[in-house]
């Protein structure tokens, strides 16, 4: 009976949402039509008044930066949440410290160190030019994080651990959420509405132009970075440091 | 343009179908890391690389990474 009751009641909400989308959907600007009324004014509003060359950024970051504000803190609490999930219970105990390595191949462990400093000069490059290429604070800060990576790939658990120090990243992960913050309530003392874009804009497509987006990008970066280094550790340590305790 | 858009669409409804048929967690990981990678392509060749970007390090990196470490926290329940 109640399986019945489930079933009609399924039936029912699928048969609404299913309606629901196809309204919307035929409502929707034709697909892969060249003009679109929403993109049209962001793009002029991006490259005209904002003269910001990638106008994703100046969209994210600048047009619609409260939005983003909202997004960075979602990210921030949900690491929040994993981390506090994940640690260590009272029936967990510590593994003996030399648990048996697994054996890294060399060709494994040259690949890893070769494509380390390439891996975090393309993060820092793609955080950097977040306001005039694709990318930005947030694609750049997973790309710096899953970089360090390469040091468990290529290395050990142990090498990883020692440059991934905990307190420092904890402290970069808080100082790039409240950079944001920060940089939010500078437009709104300096422009008088949060997040105003008050910083010169620059010349067009230059590293510097755009004026709060890079910085806004860096936050976010650091924010990201940190977070998902912080994130992974607590997985790692679950799988390699503790034993016990799986309820 | 539009026959590879529609190649790009194909491979990720099979990619997507894959992740949902492959049923254990651990093969998952691995068919989740190709969707992962197929729908960054997509976004590409829709225009979006910024979002293709995204789905690159998130989709077919961290998360795939975080499903295999709880599956192999979950699994060794029993063990040891």
């Amino acid at each position: 009976m109640i399986r019945r009751a489930r079933l009609l009641l399924f039936a029912a909400s699928g048969a609404g949402l299913v309606t629901l989308i196809v309204t919307a959907y035929l409502g929707l600007p034709a697909f892969g039509r060249i003009s679109h009324p929403y993109g049209a004014r962001a793009i002029s509003a991006a490259v005209v008044d904002k003269g910001t060359a990638n106008v994703v950024a100046s969209v994210t970051f600048d047009q619609r930066g409260f939005d983003t504000l909202g997004e960075e803190f979602i990210l921030f609490t949900s690491v929040l949440g994993a981390l506090l999930l994940l640690r260590p219970s009272a029936e967990e105990t510590k593994r003996a410290r030399n648990a048996p390595q697994g054996r890294v191949l060399d060709s494994t462990r040259l690949v890893a160190h070769l494509l380390l400093p390439l891996t975090l000069l393309i993060g820092v490059y793609v955080v950097a030019h977040g306001n005039v290429t694709p990318g930005g604070g947030f694609q750049g800060g997973v790309i710096l994080a899953t970089a360090l990576h390469l040091l468990y790939l290529g290395g050990d658990y142990a090498t990883l651990r020692r440059f991934t120090p905990r307190a420092v990243f904890d402290v970069v992960e808080s100082v790039g959420a409240a950079g944001y913050l920060v940089l939010g309530l500078a437009g709104l003392i300096a422009g008088g509405a949060f997040l105003d874009n008050v910083l010169p804009r620059g010349t067009f497509g230059q590293l510097t132009s755009a004026g709060t987006v890079p910085l806004l990008n860096v936050a976010v970066g650091m924010e990201v970075f940190a977070g998902i280094v912080l994130l992974l550790a607590r997985f790692f340590e679950q799988d390699l440091e503790l034993r016990g305790g799986d309820r | 343009m539009t026959a590879l858009l529609v190649v790009a669409l194909l491979l990720v409804a099979v990619g997507g179908g894959a992740v949902v048929l492959a049923r254990r967690p651990d093969r998952q990981a691995v068919t989740l890391s190709v969707y992962g990678l197929l729908l960054s392509v997509l976004f590409l060749l829709l225009g979006a690389p910024d979002v293709a970007l995204s789905q690159l390090a998130v989709g077919a990196v961290v998360v795939p990474l975080m499903v295999l470490f709880a599956h192999r926290k979950l699994s060794r329940r029993g063990d040891e």
